[in-house]
Protein backbone atom coordinates (compact mmCIF):
# COMPACT_ATOMS: atom_id res chain seq x y z
CA UNK A 1 0.00 0.00 0.00
CA UNK A 2 1.04 3.37 -1.16
CA UNK A 3 0.79 6.43 0.74
CA UNK A 4 0.68 10.06 0.07
CA UNK A 5 0.84 12.95 2.62
CA UNK A 6 0.88 16.43 1.62
CA UNK A 7 2.20 18.88 3.92
CA UNK A 8 1.92 22.52 4.17
CA UNK A 9 4.67 25.31 5.53
CA UNK A 10 2.73 27.49 7.93
CA UNK A 11 3.87 30.09 10.66
CA UNK A 12 4.92 28.10 14.06
CA UNK A 13 1.95 27.55 16.26
CA UNK A 14 4.09 29.11 18.67
CA UNK A 15 3.76 32.45 17.11
CA UNK A 16 1.20 35.25 18.07
CA UNK A 17 0.86 36.59 14.32
CA UNK A 18 0.64 40.59 13.77
CA UNK A 19 -1.59 41.89 11.28
CA UNK A 20 0.48 44.36 8.61
CA UNK A 21 0.35 48.06 9.60
CA UNK A 22 -0.84 48.77 5.64
CA UNK A 23 -3.67 45.59 6.73
CA UNK A 24 -2.60 43.56 3.44
CA UNK A 25 -2.16 40.42 5.24
CA UNK A 26 -0.18 39.49 8.51
CA UNK A 27 3.25 39.71 9.20
CA UNK A 28 5.58 36.94 7.51
CA UNK A 29 9.14 38.30 7.64
CA UNK A 30 11.43 36.82 10.07
CA UNK A 31 8.93 34.77 11.63
CA UNK A 32 9.41 31.11 12.35
CA UNK A 33 7.81 28.26 10.01
CA UNK A 34 7.01 24.91 10.68
CA UNK A 35 4.98 22.08 9.15
CA UNK A 36 1.38 22.56 10.17
CA UNK A 37 1.01 20.62 13.30
CA UNK A 38 -1.86 18.68 11.77
CA UNK A 39 0.41 17.53 8.66
CA UNK A 40 3.09 16.22 10.92
CA UNK A 41 0.06 14.14 12.65
CA UNK A 42 -0.53 12.59 9.05
CA UNK A 43 2.86 12.04 8.39
CA UNK A 44 3.52 10.21 11.97
CA UNK A 45 0.51 8.07 11.05
CA UNK A 46 1.54 7.17 7.53
CA UNK A 47 5.02 6.03 8.86
CA UNK A 48 3.38 4.30 11.58
CA UNK A 49 1.61 2.41 8.65
CA UNK A 50 5.06 1.79 6.93
CA UNK A 51 6.70 0.69 10.52
CA UNK A 52 3.83 -1.78 10.68
CA UNK A 53 4.22 -3.53 7.26
CA UNK A 54 0.70 -2.39 6.06
CA UNK A 55 2.76 0.40 3.96
CA UNK A 56 4.82 -0.03 1.71
CA UNK A 57 5.91 3.28 0.40
CA UNK A 58 5.46 6.82 2.08
CA UNK A 59 5.61 10.24 -0.42
CA UNK A 60 5.39 13.58 1.08
CA UNK A 61 3.84 16.14 -0.81
CA UNK A 62 4.31 20.06 -0.60
CA UNK A 63 3.05 22.96 -2.70
CA UNK A 64 4.60 26.20 -1.86
CA UNK A 65 7.64 28.10 -2.14
CA UNK A 66 11.59 26.61 -2.21
CA UNK A 67 11.40 26.78 1.23
CA UNK A 68 8.52 24.11 1.57
CA UNK A 69 11.60 21.69 1.07
CA UNK A 70 12.74 22.07 4.38
CA UNK A 71 9.09 20.96 5.72
CA UNK A 72 8.93 18.09 3.35
CA UNK A 73 12.66 16.95 4.89
CA UNK A 74 11.43 17.43 7.86
CA UNK A 75 8.52 14.66 6.98
CA UNK A 76 11.57 12.48 5.22
CA UNK A 77 13.43 13.05 8.65
CA UNK A 78 10.42 11.23 10.51
CA UNK A 79 10.55 8.79 7.67
CA UNK A 80 9.10 8.98 4.73
CA UNK A 81 10.58 7.52 1.80
CA UNK A 82 11.00 10.48 -0.72
CA UNK A 83 9.13 14.14 -1.41
CA UNK A 84 7.88 16.03 -4.58
CA UNK A 85 7.76 19.97 -3.93
CA UNK A 86 5.10 21.70 -6.93
CA UNK A 87 6.93 25.37 -6.11
CA UNK A 88 4.70 27.86 -5.72
CA UNK A 89 5.20 31.32 -4.08
CA UNK A 90 1.80 32.83 -3.49
CA UNK A 91 -0.62 32.41 -1.42
CA UNK A 92 -2.52 29.18 -2.20
CA UNK A 93 -6.11 28.32 -2.12
CA UNK A 94 -7.45 24.74 -0.90
CA UNK A 95 -9.11 24.29 -4.57
CA UNK A 96 -5.66 24.70 -6.71
CA UNK A 97 -3.99 22.76 -3.68
CA UNK A 98 -6.73 19.74 -4.45
CA UNK A 99 -6.35 20.13 -8.04
CA UNK A 100 -2.56 19.69 -7.72
CA UNK A 101 -2.74 16.66 -5.68
CA UNK A 102 -5.67 15.09 -7.72
CA UNK A 103 -3.19 15.41 -10.72
CA UNK A 104 0.32 14.03 -8.61
CA UNK A 105 -2.50 11.13 -7.38
CA UNK A 106 -3.17 10.35 -10.97
CA UNK A 107 0.54 9.86 -11.67
CA UNK A 108 1.23 7.90 -7.89
CA UNK A 109 -1.88 6.37 -7.58
CA UNK A 110 -1.77 5.71 -3.78
CA UNK A 111 -4.20 3.78 -1.58
CA UNK A 112 -4.56 6.16 0.97
CA UNK A 113 -4.45 10.20 1.05
CA UNK A 114 -3.60 11.10 4.86
CA UNK A 115 -3.16 14.85 5.34
CA UNK A 116 -4.51 17.43 8.27
CA UNK A 117 -7.48 18.59 8.79
CA UNK A 118 -6.54 21.87 8.65
CA UNK A 119 -4.03 24.54 7.95
CA UNK A 120 -3.45 26.84 10.99
CA UNK A 121 -2.81 29.64 8.91
CA UNK A 122 -5.99 30.40 6.60
CA UNK A 123 -7.98 27.46 9.04
CA UNK A 124 -10.14 26.48 6.06
CA UNK A 125 -10.62 22.81 6.65
CA UNK A 126 -11.11 21.82 2.98
CA UNK A 127 -8.46 20.70 0.66
CA UNK A 128 -8.63 16.30 1.98
CA UNK A 129 -12.61 16.66 1.20
CA UNK A 130 -11.87 18.44 -2.13
CA UNK A 131 -9.43 15.91 -3.39
CA UNK A 132 -12.10 13.09 -2.29
CA UNK A 133 -14.31 14.56 -4.35
CA UNK A 134 -12.16 15.46 -7.16
CA UNK A 135 -11.01 12.10 -7.38
CA UNK A 136 -14.45 10.33 -6.67
CA UNK A 137 -12.65 8.76 -3.47
CA UNK A 138 -14.39 7.99 -0.04
CA UNK A 139 -13.28 10.74 2.77
CA UNK A 140 -12.69 9.78 6.62
CA UNK A 141 -12.19 13.40 7.97
CA UNK A 142 -11.19 14.57 11.80
CA UNK A 143 -9.06 11.25 11.82
CA UNK A 144 -8.51 10.40 15.67
CA UNK A 145 -8.03 6.46 14.65
CA UNK A 146 -7.02 4.49 11.46
CA UNK A 147 -7.72 0.17 10.92
CA UNK A 148 -6.58 -0.51 7.27
CA UNK A 149 -8.42 -4.00 6.59
CA UNK A 150 -8.47 -5.46 3.46
CA UNK A 151 -9.39 -2.94 0.61
CA UNK A 152 -11.28 -1.04 3.09
CA UNK A 153 -9.85 1.39 6.03
CA UNK A 154 -11.67 2.19 9.49
CA UNK A 155 -12.20 5.74 10.61
CA UNK A 156 -13.17 7.17 13.78
CA UNK A 157 -13.86 10.39 13.85
CA UNK A 158 -14.17 13.37 16.43
CA UNK A 159 -17.34 14.44 15.85
CA UNK A 160 -19.34 17.28 17.69
CA UNK A 161 -21.82 15.25 19.72
CA UNK A 162 -18.62 12.33 20.40
CA UNK A 163 -17.01 9.90 17.96
CA UNK A 164 -18.10 7.86 14.88
CA UNK A 165 -16.44 4.78 13.01
CA UNK A 166 -16.62 4.68 9.29
CA UNK A 167 -15.55 2.15 7.30
CA UNK A 168 -13.68 3.61 3.80
CA UNK A 169 -13.53 1.83 0.39
CA UNK A 170 -9.76 2.12 -0.64
CA UNK A 171 -8.40 4.41 -1.98
CA UNK A 172 -9.31 7.36 0.50
CA UNK A 173 -8.67 10.08 1.81
CA UNK A 174 -8.24 10.38 5.78
CA UNK A 175 -7.61 13.77 8.05
CA UNK A 176 -5.86 13.78 11.19
CA UNK A 177 -7.05 15.57 14.20
CA UNK A 178 -5.00 16.16 17.15
CA UNK A 179 -5.67 12.95 18.78
CA UNK A 180 -4.70 10.57 15.92
CA UNK A 181 -1.01 9.82 17.66
CA UNK A 182 2.02 11.65 19.10
CA UNK A 183 4.01 12.85 16.65
CA UNK A 184 7.95 11.62 17.23
CA UNK A 185 10.95 14.15 16.77
CA UNK A 186 13.45 13.05 14.19
CA UNK A 187 16.79 11.45 15.76
CA UNK A 188 19.68 13.70 14.11
CA UNK A 189 21.23 10.35 12.03
CA UNK A 190 17.31 10.07 10.42
CA UNK A 191 18.06 14.07 10.09
CA UNK A 192 20.94 13.34 8.42
CA UNK A 193 19.12 10.25 6.30
CA UNK A 194 16.84 12.77 5.05
CA UNK A 195 19.13 14.77 3.46
CA UNK A 196 20.14 12.43 0.76
CA UNK A 197 16.75 11.24 0.00
CA UNK A 198 15.07 12.79 -3.40
CA UNK A 199 12.71 15.33 -3.46
CA UNK A 200 11.08 16.26 -7.13
CA UNK A 201 11.00 19.50 -8.33
CA UNK A 202 7.86 20.30 -10.04
CA UNK A 203 5.49 23.88 -11.50
CA UNK A 204 1.65 23.82 -11.30
CA UNK A 205 2.56 24.52 -14.54
CA UNK A 206 3.78 20.79 -15.22
CA UNK A 207 0.03 19.81 -14.63
CA UNK A 208 -1.56 22.00 -15.73
CA UNK A 209 -3.43 23.48 -13.04
CA UNK A 210 -4.50 27.36 -12.86
CA UNK A 211 -3.73 28.71 -9.61
CA UNK A 212 -5.05 32.14 -9.92
CA UNK A 213 -7.17 32.69 -6.82
CA UNK A 214 -10.86 32.91 -6.61
CA UNK A 215 -11.02 34.41 -3.62
CA UNK A 216 -8.83 38.11 -3.11
CA UNK A 217 -8.02 39.59 0.35
CA UNK A 218 -9.47 42.60 0.61
CA UNK A 219 -8.48 43.76 4.26
CA UNK A 220 -6.57 41.85 7.09
CA UNK A 221 -7.85 43.48 10.32
CA UNK A 222 -6.58 42.53 13.94
CA UNK A 223 -9.86 41.28 15.84
CA UNK A 224 -12.17 43.27 18.58
CA UNK A 225 -9.58 43.96 21.82
CA UNK A 226 -11.40 42.91 24.50
CA UNK A 227 -11.53 45.51 27.30
CA UNK A 228 -8.68 44.94 30.08
CA UNK A 229 -10.57 43.43 33.29
CA UNK A 230 -9.96 43.43 37.20
CA UNK A 231 -8.74 40.90 39.49
CA UNK A 232 -10.79 40.11 42.21
CA UNK A 233 -9.32 39.50 45.68
CA UNK A 234 -11.75 36.06 46.45
CA UNK A 235 -14.52 34.25 45.66
CA UNK A 236 -16.53 36.16 47.85
CA UNK A 237 -15.41 39.09 45.58
CA UNK A 238 -15.67 37.65 42.12
CA UNK A 239 -19.32 36.09 43.22
CA UNK A 240 -20.23 39.88 44.34
CA UNK A 241 -18.85 41.22 40.78
CA UNK A 242 -20.80 38.35 39.29
CA UNK A 243 -23.95 39.07 40.78
CA UNK A 244 -23.56 42.57 40.14
CA UNK A 245 -23.82 42.14 36.41
CA UNK A 246 -26.15 40.15 36.62
CA UNK A 247 -24.31 37.03 35.20
CA UNK A 248 -25.20 34.72 38.39
CA UNK B 1 -32.34 33.19 -6.88
CA UNK B 2 -32.65 31.79 -3.68
CA UNK B 3 -30.22 30.76 -1.01
CA UNK B 4 -30.08 27.02 0.27
CA UNK B 5 -29.47 26.70 3.94
CA UNK B 6 -28.32 22.94 4.65
CA UNK B 7 -29.68 21.81 7.88
CA UNK B 8 -27.43 20.62 10.65
CA UNK B 9 -29.86 18.36 12.14
CA UNK B 10 -29.92 14.73 13.69
CA UNK B 11 -33.01 12.39 12.35
CA UNK B 12 -35.05 13.97 15.64
CA UNK B 13 -33.92 17.65 16.23
CA UNK B 14 -32.80 20.61 14.10
CA UNK B 15 -29.72 22.03 15.71
CA UNK B 16 -29.93 25.66 16.69
CA UNK B 17 -26.95 26.21 14.54
CA UNK B 18 -29.35 25.97 11.22
CA UNK B 19 -30.95 28.90 12.98
CA UNK B 20 -28.08 30.95 12.77
CA UNK B 21 -27.32 29.91 8.99
CA UNK B 22 -30.78 30.88 8.26
CA UNK B 23 -29.88 34.69 9.72
CA UNK B 24 -27.08 34.43 7.68
CA UNK B 25 -28.21 33.57 4.49
CA UNK B 26 -31.02 36.23 4.21
CA UNK B 27 -28.00 38.79 4.18
CA UNK B 28 -28.03 37.59 0.46
CA UNK B 29 -31.21 38.91 -0.18
CA UNK B 30 -33.18 35.97 -1.83
CA UNK B 31 -35.51 33.26 -0.82
CA UNK B 32 -34.36 31.13 1.88
CA UNK B 33 -34.80 27.24 1.72
CA UNK B 34 -34.00 24.92 4.05
CA UNK B 35 -32.76 21.27 3.26
CA UNK B 36 -32.95 18.91 5.84
CA UNK B 37 -31.77 15.49 4.92
CA UNK B 38 -31.70 12.19 7.51
CA UNK B 39 -33.71 9.13 7.52
CA UNK B 40 -37.12 9.21 9.51
CA UNK B 41 -36.51 12.81 9.86
CA UNK B 42 -39.83 14.75 8.74
CA UNK B 43 -40.53 15.80 12.14
CA UNK B 44 -36.97 17.82 11.88
CA UNK B 45 -38.46 19.31 8.51
CA UNK B 46 -41.60 20.57 9.79
CA UNK B 47 -39.68 21.89 12.64
CA UNK B 48 -37.51 24.12 9.89
CA UNK B 49 -40.75 24.71 8.16
CA UNK B 50 -41.69 27.49 11.19
CA UNK B 51 -38.15 28.60 11.08
CA UNK B 52 -39.59 32.86 10.60
CA UNK B 53 -38.13 33.66 6.99
CA UNK B 54 -37.60 30.17 5.55
CA UNK B 55 -39.88 30.07 2.28
CA UNK B 56 -39.34 26.23 1.38
CA UNK B 57 -38.26 23.49 3.20
CA UNK B 58 -36.89 20.49 1.08
CA UNK B 59 -36.77 16.93 2.32
CA UNK B 60 -34.56 14.20 1.64
CA UNK B 61 -35.51 11.17 3.68
CA UNK B 62 -33.81 8.25 2.78
CA UNK B 63 -31.89 5.60 4.65
CA UNK B 64 -28.81 6.98 2.63
CA UNK B 65 -28.59 10.03 4.69
CA UNK B 66 -28.84 8.25 8.17
CA UNK B 67 -25.49 9.31 9.57
CA UNK B 68 -24.91 12.24 7.23
CA UNK B 69 -22.02 10.67 4.95
CA UNK B 70 -20.13 13.07 3.23
CA UNK B 71 -20.27 11.11 -0.44
CA UNK B 72 -24.12 10.55 -0.08
CA UNK B 73 -24.88 14.23 1.46
CA UNK B 74 -22.39 15.70 -1.19
CA UNK B 75 -24.42 14.33 -4.15
CA UNK B 76 -27.72 15.36 -2.67
CA UNK B 77 -26.44 19.06 -2.29
CA UNK B 78 -25.01 18.87 -5.67
CA UNK B 79 -27.95 17.78 -7.34
CA UNK B 80 -29.59 20.87 -5.78
CA UNK B 81 -26.96 23.59 -6.87
CA UNK B 82 -28.36 24.67 -9.80
CA UNK B 83 -31.30 26.29 -8.61
CA UNK B 84 -29.64 28.10 -6.06
CA UNK B 85 -26.58 31.57 -6.05
CA UNK B 86 -25.24 30.77 -2.74
CA UNK B 87 -25.53 27.61 -0.48
CA UNK B 88 -24.57 28.47 3.29
CA UNK B 89 -24.55 25.63 6.07
CA UNK B 90 -23.55 26.12 10.07
CA UNK B 91 -19.37 25.36 10.46
CA UNK B 92 -19.93 22.65 12.90
CA UNK B 93 -17.83 18.57 12.03
CA UNK B 94 -21.19 17.96 9.82
CA UNK B 95 -20.50 20.81 7.44
CA UNK B 96 -17.00 21.10 7.85
CA UNK B 97 -16.99 17.33 6.50
CA UNK B 98 -19.80 17.56 3.17
CA UNK B 99 -19.50 21.40 2.00
CA UNK B 100 -15.66 21.32 0.62
CA UNK B 101 -16.64 18.41 -1.72
CA UNK B 102 -19.66 20.49 -2.70
CA UNK B 103 -17.63 23.48 -3.84
CA UNK B 104 -15.09 21.27 -5.28
CA UNK B 105 -17.49 19.48 -7.57
CA UNK B 106 -18.98 23.15 -8.69
CA UNK B 107 -15.65 24.79 -9.16
CA UNK B 108 -15.64 26.97 -6.46
CA UNK B 109 -13.96 27.79 -3.62
CA UNK B 110 -15.50 27.95 -0.59
CA UNK B 111 -15.69 30.42 2.46
CA UNK B 112 -15.15 28.50 5.56
CA UNK B 113 -16.10 30.31 8.62
CA UNK B 114 -18.11 33.19 7.81
CA UNK B 115 -18.28 35.35 11.00
CA UNK B 116 -20.00 38.48 8.89
CA UNK B 117 -21.97 38.57 5.33
CA UNK B 118 -20.81 41.89 4.04
CA UNK B 119 -22.50 41.63 0.61
CA UNK B 120 -23.42 39.20 -1.70
CA UNK B 121 -19.72 38.62 -2.71
CA UNK B 122 -17.92 39.86 0.47
CA UNK B 123 -17.44 37.93 3.37
CA UNK B 124 -15.36 38.05 7.15
CA UNK B 125 -13.45 34.82 8.41
CA UNK B 126 -11.23 34.26 10.83
CA UNK B 127 -7.61 33.48 10.22
CA UNK B 128 -4.82 32.08 12.54
CA UNK B 129 -6.30 30.70 15.28
CA UNK B 130 -8.47 34.61 15.08
CA UNK B 131 -5.64 36.28 15.54
CA UNK B 132 -6.44 38.25 12.50
CA UNK B 133 -9.25 38.54 10.40
CA UNK B 134 -9.62 38.69 7.11
CA UNK B 135 -12.32 40.32 4.18
CA UNK B 136 -12.31 38.05 1.45
CA UNK B 137 -13.95 38.74 -2.09
CA UNK B 138 -15.37 35.81 -3.91
CA UNK B 139 -15.36 36.02 -7.98
CA UNK B 140 -17.16 32.58 -8.10
CA UNK B 141 -20.66 33.10 -9.74
CA UNK B 142 -22.09 30.88 -6.88
CA UNK B 143 -20.92 30.90 -3.50
CA UNK B 144 -20.66 28.00 -0.73
CA UNK B 145 -20.06 29.26 2.65
CA UNK B 146 -19.55 27.46 6.37
CA UNK B 147 -20.78 30.06 8.87
CA UNK B 148 -19.50 30.43 12.52
CA UNK B 149 -23.04 29.89 14.24
CA UNK B 150 -21.80 31.80 17.12
CA UNK B 151 -21.51 35.29 15.08
CA UNK B 152 -25.03 35.36 13.79
CA UNK B 153 -27.98 35.53 15.82
CA UNK B 154 -30.53 32.79 15.69
CA UNK B 155 -33.53 33.25 13.05
CA UNK B 156 -36.95 32.88 15.86
CA UNK B 157 -37.69 29.26 15.37
CA UNK B 158 -41.62 30.04 15.46
CA UNK B 159 -43.42 32.04 13.05
CA UNK B 160 -42.93 30.70 9.63
CA UNK B 161 -45.25 28.51 7.64
CA UNK B 162 -43.05 26.97 4.71
CA UNK B 163 -44.25 24.08 2.49
CA UNK B 164 -41.97 21.02 3.01
CA UNK B 165 -41.48 19.47 -0.45
CA UNK B 166 -40.28 15.74 -0.59
CA UNK B 167 -36.66 15.41 -2.71
CA UNK B 168 -35.77 11.57 -4.15
CA UNK B 169 -32.19 10.15 -2.85
CA UNK B 170 -29.48 10.79 -5.40
CA UNK B 171 -27.20 7.74 -6.63
CA UNK B 172 -24.17 8.15 -5.47
CA UNK B 173 -21.57 5.26 -5.12
CA UNK B 174 -21.67 3.58 -2.07
CA UNK B 175 -17.65 4.73 -1.20
CA UNK B 176 -18.60 4.55 2.96
CA UNK B 177 -20.71 3.31 5.54
CA UNK B 178 -21.58 3.54 9.10
CA UNK B 179 -20.54 1.78 11.70
CA UNK B 180 -20.96 2.48 15.19
CA UNK B 181 -21.09 5.74 17.15
CA UNK B 182 -20.53 6.59 20.40
CA UNK B 183 -22.11 9.89 21.59
CA UNK B 184 -21.77 11.72 24.46
CA UNK B 185 -25.02 11.53 26.26
CA UNK B 186 -25.79 14.25 28.88
CA UNK B 187 -28.21 16.43 30.47
CA UNK B 188 -26.42 19.78 30.69
CA UNK B 189 -27.15 22.33 27.90
CA UNK B 190 -25.07 21.69 24.60
CA UNK B 191 -21.70 23.64 24.65
CA UNK B 192 -22.28 25.17 21.29
CA UNK B 193 -25.69 26.94 22.46
CA UNK B 194 -24.89 27.45 26.57
CA UNK B 195 -25.45 30.55 28.45
CA UNK B 196 -23.08 29.52 30.99
CA UNK B 197 -19.56 27.45 30.64
CA UNK B 198 -17.21 26.37 32.74
CA UNK B 199 -14.42 24.43 31.45
CA UNK B 200 -11.30 22.72 33.01
CA UNK B 201 -7.65 22.31 31.85
CA UNK B 202 -4.60 20.06 32.50
CA UNK B 203 -4.23 21.65 35.85
CA UNK B 204 -7.57 19.22 36.89
CA UNK B 205 -4.91 16.56 37.01
CA UNK B 206 -7.23 13.24 36.70
CA UNK B 207 -10.94 12.15 35.54
CA UNK B 208 -11.70 12.00 39.43
CA UNK B 209 -10.89 15.71 40.19
CA UNK B 210 -12.78 16.83 36.86
CA UNK B 211 -15.74 16.30 38.94
CA UNK B 212 -15.79 19.16 41.07
CA UNK B 213 -16.26 21.14 37.31
CA UNK B 214 -19.04 19.29 36.70
CA UNK B 215 -20.70 19.28 40.31
CA UNK B 216 -20.41 23.55 39.74
CA UNK B 217 -21.69 23.25 36.12
CA UNK B 218 -24.90 21.05 37.35
CA UNK B 219 -25.23 23.81 39.93
CA UNK B 220 -25.37 26.50 37.26
CA UNK B 221 -27.34 24.97 34.97
CA UNK B 222 -23.94 25.46 33.28
CA UNK B 223 -22.15 23.36 29.86
CA UNK B 224 -18.85 21.75 30.78
CA UNK B 225 -16.23 22.35 28.16
CA UNK B 226 -12.45 21.72 28.32
CA UNK B 227 -8.56 22.73 27.21
CA UNK B 228 -6.88 20.23 24.48
CA UNK B 229 -4.96 19.41 27.45
CA UNK B 230 -7.45 17.91 29.29
CA UNK B 231 -9.09 16.24 26.51
CA UNK B 232 -5.57 14.80 25.42
CA UNK B 233 -5.35 13.43 28.94
CA UNK B 234 -8.08 11.47 28.93
CA UNK B 235 -9.85 13.51 31.79
CA UNK B 236 -13.03 14.19 29.46
CA UNK B 237 -14.16 13.06 25.88
CA UNK B 238 -12.77 15.11 22.92
CA UNK B 239 -16.31 16.74 22.08
CA UNK B 240 -15.10 19.04 25.47
CA UNK B 241 -12.46 20.57 23.68
CA UNK B 242 -13.23 24.34 22.85
CA UNK B 243 -10.77 26.04 20.94
CA UNK B 244 -9.20 26.89 17.26
CA UNK B 245 -9.44 23.03 16.38
CA UNK B 246 -12.27 22.27 18.82
CA UNK B 247 -15.99 24.19 19.33
CA UNK B 248 -16.28 27.99 19.02
CA UNK B 249 -18.49 29.32 21.88
CA UNK B 250 -19.70 32.74 22.82
CA UNK B 251 -21.94 31.97 25.90
CA UNK B 252 -22.76 34.74 28.31
CA UNK B 253 -20.36 33.55 31.02
CA UNK B 254 -17.35 31.48 30.41
CA UNK B 255 -15.12 30.41 33.33
CA UNK B 256 -11.87 28.90 32.78
CA UNK B 257 -10.43 26.93 35.41
CA UNK B 258 -6.64 25.94 35.60
CA UNK B 259 -6.37 27.08 31.88
CA UNK B 260 -3.54 28.80 30.34
CA UNK B 261 -5.08 30.51 28.27
CA UNK B 262 -3.08 29.45 24.75
CA UNK B 263 -3.98 30.99 21.38
CA UNK B 264 -5.73 28.00 20.29
CA UNK B 265 -7.72 27.79 23.42
CA UNK B 266 -8.60 31.76 23.05
CA UNK B 267 -9.76 31.12 19.52
CA UNK B 268 -12.27 29.26 21.07
CA UNK B 269 -13.90 31.66 23.50
CA UNK B 270 -13.12 34.84 23.48
CA UNK B 271 -15.86 36.34 22.08
CA UNK B 272 -17.40 35.19 25.62
CA UNK B 273 -19.54 37.49 26.85
CA UNK B 274 -17.90 37.88 30.26
CA UNK B 275 -14.93 35.42 30.91
CA UNK B 276 -13.54 34.28 34.51
CA UNK B 277 -10.92 33.03 34.83
CA UNK B 278 -9.03 30.88 37.95
CA UNK B 279 -5.33 30.08 37.43
CA UNK B 280 -3.17 30.17 40.65
CA UNK B 281 -0.60 31.56 38.14
CA UNK B 282 -1.21 35.29 38.07
CA UNK B 283 1.21 35.00 35.36
CA UNK B 284 -1.20 32.85 33.08
CA UNK B 285 -2.36 34.67 29.92
CA UNK B 286 -5.90 33.54 30.19
CA UNK B 287 -5.77 37.07 32.18
CA UNK B 288 -5.14 38.90 29.35
CA UNK B 289 -9.14 38.46 28.14
CA UNK B 290 -10.40 37.87 31.88
CA UNK B 291 -13.02 40.51 32.79
CA UNK B 292 -12.65 38.52 36.44
CA UNK B 293 -9.38 37.03 37.54
CA UNK B 294 -8.50 35.06 40.50
CA UNK B 295 -5.09 33.71 41.36
CA UNK B 296 -5.78 31.05 43.72
CA UNK B 297 -5.41 27.25 43.74
CA UNK B 298 -8.64 25.67 42.04
CA UNK B 299 -9.07 22.83 44.57
CA UNK B 300 -9.83 25.34 47.19
CA UNK B 301 -11.71 28.19 44.89
CA UNK B 302 -14.25 26.04 42.75
CA UNK B 303 -15.88 24.03 45.81
CA UNK B 304 -15.98 27.75 47.78
CA UNK B 305 -17.78 28.86 44.77
CA UNK B 306 -19.86 26.44 44.41
CA UNK B 307 -20.92 26.98 48.20
CA UNK B 308 -21.54 30.32 47.71
CA UNK B 309 -23.88 30.34 45.02
CA UNK B 310 -25.48 27.83 46.95
C1 LIG C 1 -2.44 22.45 16.20
C2 LIG C 1 -2.85 22.72 17.59
C3 LIG C 1 -4.19 22.88 17.87
C4 LIG C 1 -4.62 23.09 19.17
N1 LIG C 1 -5.95 23.26 19.41
C5 LIG C 1 -6.37 23.51 20.67
C6 LIG C 1 -7.75 23.71 20.97
O1 LIG C 1 -8.63 23.66 20.11
N2 LIG C 1 -8.10 23.96 22.27
C7 LIG C 1 -7.18 24.03 23.29
O2 LIG C 1 -7.56 24.24 24.44
N3 LIG C 1 -5.88 23.83 23.02
C8 LIG C 1 -5.45 23.57 21.75
N4 LIG C 1 -4.12 23.35 21.53
C9 LIG C 1 -3.21 23.22 22.67
C10 LIG C 1 -2.76 24.52 23.28
O3 LIG C 1 -1.64 25.01 22.58
C11 LIG C 1 -2.36 24.30 24.76
O4 LIG C 1 -1.36 23.32 24.82
C12 LIG C 1 -3.52 23.85 25.66
O5 LIG C 1 -4.63 24.71 25.47
C13 LIG C 1 -3.07 23.88 27.10
O6 LIG C 1 -4.09 23.38 27.93
P1 LIG C 1 -4.18 23.87 29.47
O7 LIG C 1 -4.31 25.33 29.51
O8 LIG C 1 -5.21 23.04 30.10
O9 LIG C 1 -2.78 23.36 30.04
P2 LIG C 1 -1.51 24.20 30.54
O10 LIG C 1 -1.04 25.12 29.49
O11 LIG C 1 -0.56 23.22 31.08
O12 LIG C 1 -2.08 25.10 31.71
C14 LIG C 1 -2.45 24.63 32.94
C15 LIG C 1 -2.72 25.85 33.80
O13 LIG C 1 -3.22 25.44 35.04
C16 LIG C 1 -2.66 26.27 36.05
N5 LIG C 1 -2.71 25.51 37.31
C17 LIG C 1 -1.98 24.41 37.66
N6 LIG C 1 -2.36 23.96 38.87
C18 LIG C 1 -3.36 24.76 39.30
C19 LIG C 1 -4.16 24.80 40.46
N7 LIG C 1 -4.03 23.88 41.42
N8 LIG C 1 -5.08 25.77 40.58
C20 LIG C 1 -5.23 26.71 39.60
N9 LIG C 1 -4.51 26.71 38.47
C21 LIG C 1 -3.58 25.75 38.31
C22 LIG C 1 -1.28 26.58 35.59
O14 LIG C 1 -0.82 27.77 36.17
C23 LIG C 1 -1.48 26.70 34.07
O15 LIG C 1 -1.75 28.04 33.71
C24 LIG C 1 -3.67 23.15 20.22
C25 LIG C 1 -2.33 23.01 19.92
C26 LIG C 1 -1.92 22.79 18.63
C27 LIG C 1 -0.46 22.64 18.36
Amino acid sequence: MKVLVPVKRVVDYNVKVRVKADNSGVELANVKMSMNPFDEIAVEEAVRLKEAGTATEVVVVSIGPKQAQETIRTGLAMGGDRGILVEYDAETEPLAVAKLLKAIAAEENPDLVVLGKQAIDDDCSQTGQMLAQLLGWSQGTFASKVTPGDGTVDVTREIDGGLETIQLKMPAVVTADLRLNEPRYASLPNIMKAKKKEIAMKTPADYGVDMTPRLSTERVEEPPERQAGVMVESVSDLVAALKEKGAL
Amino acid sequence: MAVLVIAENTNDELKDATLSAVTAAQAFGGDVHVLVAGSGCAPVADQAAKIAGVAKVLLADDPAYDHGLAEALSALVISLADGYDQLVTPAGTMGKNFMPRVAAALDVAQVSEAVEIVDANTFKRPIYAGNAIATVKSSDAKKVVTIRPTSFDKAPGEGGSAAVEPVAKVDAPALSSFISQELNESDRPDLSSADVIISGGRALGSAENFEIIERLADKLGAAVGASRAAVDAGFVPNDYQVGQTGKIVAPKLYIAVGISGAIQHLAGMKDSKIIVAINKDEEAPIFQVADYGLVADLFEAVPELEKQIG
